[in-house]
């Protein structure tokens, strides 16, 4: 039995402190992601939320910049960038997308700049790479208390708007006679997925943290129509495709061709993904059969 | 600037802006940002496993471009399709990483795939890029009825025995050869600055296609061209320059079109108010 537990999980999983870190700040931020992805899923938003993600390339850079945590530069910067986009409009279907690229255009071309100081002006190599891609195992505790605060944070815009923000996603005309305000809803849920956004950045990378956005809480809308049920799918998808990423990159040490490790984002993506695929199943055996 | 070296820069710099500025112009008509945005993204990951196995960056960059826009057109038939190209997005980018941690020297490189490099056009790849260019642009010129129908009126499109999934799987094939040809110059992260802010900006100025379609060309040229130039002269990436014309063009368009609609209603304000004619029947 030790045997087969110890295939699984390599020696020294559970004592490696930066696994430690991994999994409970991977873990959060996970269930964060799930929980407010499935607004950004059922608002038809998931543009916006790469966008927000990509544009907190920025923040990263920006920060490396000036010497203070990843984080806050993530944060920051995608908060300021939903605001920005719901100011030009991203709340108008139409056109929206388009005004959603072009914030998204903008910010990653301040990003290119700040990366090109980065490498020029401070000596930090590999910014790009722990930017873009995340690095799940180089994550300092301290930041920790951090990411509660702020995941904390975003499911609380999303408990407290809870009623109003489900009515005006399914119909946002009845929302508005109901007394809803739309926009103010609108920019709320944006902020959130922002937050949800940076904090995902900061553990599988920035430009990957679609997939926990957008991949688990699609996955759930497939399993339940229940509002409620979603987001707790959502969130145990998420949870469980970031977990048994960080076990397999830890096994994967050992693997081919660099004996270095298979980076964790991989993984998370490439599980968030097969989950997507195994819950279109049904759907597609049914329409086989029919 | 325009010595020997940098000759192959600006060729292919301006062919990329000609074929931008066309295929911009429907991914604007259709709203097809999103997908416009993850095809050269996710591309970004063939041209790192083309790296990786020592093969032209141009063949990995157009392999990945195409599985990338097939997968999106297949994926979205079945569920959300933004939902579809988010995934199919992630999964190939997901996919770059892995092949960038297995390749010994990647910083540089995979900075200049994704942000642009100037200096990173060789003599041999002006001709692809040519004929991939003239490809895409025939391919347009080709669709063009079908693809201004499905675009405008869809139903109308299926109702004249046109189907708007195919014209869309076509469309989808263009933007990835489009794609792959603007990448290495521009990057990966920002040719979709130059394939829609131009079009959004021409669009906003006339209602006219072939007019809106010059116009944009046009932008994309001098956004192209200065931020070369621009970046040859601060020695700042190209992809910030590209960036931000592009959200210039795209505000300069909507602060035109605010002023001439505002205008416009001065002007019904203004005019006298005319006997209302009685109708005869």
């Amino acid at each position: 039995m030790s045997h087969v537990l110890s295939l699984i999980f390599a020696p020294g999983f559970f004592g490696s402190g930066p696994v430690q870190v991994a999994l409970v700040t991977g873990g959060i931020v996970a269930i964060v992601s799930g929980i407010v992805g499935t607004f950004a899923v059922l608002r038809g938003q998931s543009y916006a939320g790469h966008a927000l993600a990509d544009i907190s390339v920025t923040g990263g850079s920006g920060s490396f910049l000036v010497g203070i945590s990843p984080l806050w530069g993530f944060v920051g910067i995608s908060v300021l960038a939903a605001a920005v986009m719901d100011m030009i409009g991203v709340q108008r279907p139409r056109g929206r997308d388009l005004a959603t690229g072009i914030v998204r255009g903008a910010g990653l071309g301040l990003a290119a700049l700040f990366l090109y100081w980065d490498a020029t002006y401070t000596s930090t190599t590999g910014a790009t790479i722990t930017i873009l891609f995340g690095s799940m195992f180089t994550i300092s505790s301290s930041v920790i208390p951090v990411v509660v605060l702020l995941s904390l944070a975003a499911i609380g815009i999303v408990a407290t708007l809870y009623r109003p923000l489900l009515l005006s996603s399914v119909s946002a005309d009845l929302a508005y006679v109901r007394g809803v305000s739309v926009r103010l809803a609108g920019a709320l849920c944006l902020t959130a997925v922002a937050l949800a956004v940076a904090l995902s950045a900061l553990t599988i990378g920035a430009i990957l943290s679609t997939a926990l956005l957008v991949g688990p809480a699609a996955t759930a809308l497939r399993l339940t129509n229940k509002p409620g049920l979603v987001m707790i799918w959502a969130a145990i998808i998420g949870l469980a495709a970031t977990w048994l990423g960080v076990l397999l990159a830890f096994d994967s040490f050992y693997w081919p061709p660099a004996r270095q490790g298979w980076p964790v984002s991989f993984f998370v993506v490439a599980l968030v993904f097969a989950f997507y695929l195994l819950a279109q199943l049904p759907a597609l055996i049914r329409a086989r059969r029919a | 600037m325009f010595s020997g070296y940098l000759l192959n820069t600006w060729t292919v710099a301006t062919i990329a802006a000609v074929v931008a500025g066309v295929v911009g112009f429907f991914i604007v008509l259709r709203g097809s940002a999103f997908v416009a945005d993850a095809v050269p993204q996710g591309a970004f990951a063939g041209a790192a496993g083309a790296s990786l196995l020592g093969i032209n960056t141009l063949i990995g960059l157009g392999v990945f471009a195409l599985i990338g826009a097939l997968g999106i057109g297949w994926l979205g038939r079945r569920g959300r399709h933004d939902v579809a190209t988010a995934l199919a997005l992630v999964v190939m980018l997901g996919l770059g990483a892995l092949f960038l941690s297995f390749s010994v020297e990647y910083a540089p490189e995979i900075y200049s795939l994704l942000f642009g490099e100037l200096f990173g056009v060789g003599t041999a790849e002006v001709a692809p890029v040519a004929v991939l260019g003239a490809v895409s642009v025939a391919a347009i010129i080709v669709m063009y009825r079908p693809l201004m129908l499905t675009s405008v009126m869809p139903e109308l499109g299926e109702a004249r025995g046109v189907s708007s999934y195919r014209i869309e799987m076509c469309f989808l094939v263009v933007v990835a050869l489009a794609t792959s040809m603007t990448l290495p110059v521009v990057g990966a992260l920002l040719i979709f600055s130059l394939m829609i802010g131009p079009p959004a900006a021409a669009r906003s100025v006339t209602n006219r296609p072939y007019l809106a379609m010059c116009l944009s060309v046009i932008i994309a040229l001098v956004t192209v061209w200065a931020a070369i130039a621009l970046s040859l002269m601060t020695n700042w990436p190209v992809g910030f320059f590209v960036g931000t014309f592009g959200a210039c063009c795209y505000a300069a368009g909507r602060g035109w079109a605010a002023w001439r609609r505002r205008r416009a209603v001065r002007d019904d304000m203004d005019r006298p108010l005319a006997p209302q004619p009685v109708s005869q029947n």
